[in-house]
């Protein structure tokens, strides 16, 4: 029979758990809301096709040495503002090739719609089956590593069959992500909100980017 | 070519700095038992066929 302190720990426990997933989603939402601003101003403002790179390499910067000296102070709000708002930002310029296709607005909705109903679901999922995912952790890092040594090899061999496989393979991976993050907020393993929202925005946006590029690649083939 | 190249470092230190994390995955990460992966790859299945979809509707 459990204990009245076991009790105790099991509901503070169970109560923290609630706190961090409740915080991380209120994050998430905010932004998704200002990265959605930034894309925005920046395809009003249309930069170039250089300022993906740029803000993707600003926000990589960030993440890598700004983010985990700041994750636990009240600063680290700000700097996940700061990585999304550049990420969405460097989107702009994608977003206004995509729109100047003759379906373009199409695929744009159809990629938002389809990332949306996948995060969702496989939220709903990870959070309702209450799974520890982490078993996926090294799968998961060195699939991500063959990914992207596949799209380093690709940037100068520039075939379009091995950037569409590459593109299904992130959905794949991301969403290999989604369940492993979500698992571990659940399960104890992560216990930041903010690194944790970062992680889930990180797979919504490579979701993103990749139904963008196979929808885009599929329909320009009709 | 400066993109190219601008990428191709990008990638390459996102190589360099995933390594790390992805060998203290491999050595951290619980050893799966078989229901644990039927639990991934029924979702990984029905989001293939969900992308299949859309790439068909568009």
């Amino acid at each position: 029979m459990p204990t009245p302190v076991a009790i105790t720990r099991g509901s503070t426990s169970i109560l923290s758990t609630n706190r961090l997933v409740r915080n991380t989603y209120a994050l998430l939402s905010l932004t998704l809301l200002f990265s959605a601003a930034t894309c925005a101003l920046s395809m009003v403002v249309d930069l170039g096709r250089g300022t993906y790179l740029a803000s993707s390499i600003a926000a990589l910067v960030l993440i890598w040495f700004v983010l985990p000296r700041t994750a636990n102070s009240a600063s680290g709000i700000g700097v996940v503002f700061a990585i999304t708002g550049l990420l969405g930002f460097g989107l702009g310029p994608i977003l206004s090739m995509y729109l100047k296709l003759p379906n373009g607005p199409q695929i744009v909705m159809t990629a938002l719609g389809g990332t949306g109903a996948i995060f969702l679901g496989l939220s709903a999922y990870a959070l309702t089956t209450k799974r520890d995912f982490n078993f996926m952790g090294g799968f998961l890092f060195v699939g991500m590593l063959v990914v992207l040594g596949g799209a380093l090899l690709n940037i100068f061999l520039a075939v379009p069959a091995v950037s569409l496989a590459l593109s299904a393979v992130v959905v794949l991976l991301m969403s290999g992500f989604i369940l492993y993050d979500t698992g571990r907020m659940v399960n104890g393993g992560e216990t930041n909100y903010v690194l944790a929202t970062v992680s889930l925005y990180l797979n919504i946006f490579n979701i993103f980017i990749s139904l963008l590029q196979l929808l885009g690649i599929t329909s320009s083939d009709d | 070519m400066w993109l190219k190249i601008l990428s191709a470092v990008a990638l390459g230190a996102m190589l360099v700095m995933l390594l790390p994390r992805a060998k203290q995955a491999l050595a951290a990460s619980p050893v799966a038992t078989p229901g644990d992966w039927r639990a991934v790859v029924v979702p990984l299945v029905a989001i293939v066929a969900f992308v299949a979809v859309l790439m068909a509707i568009v």
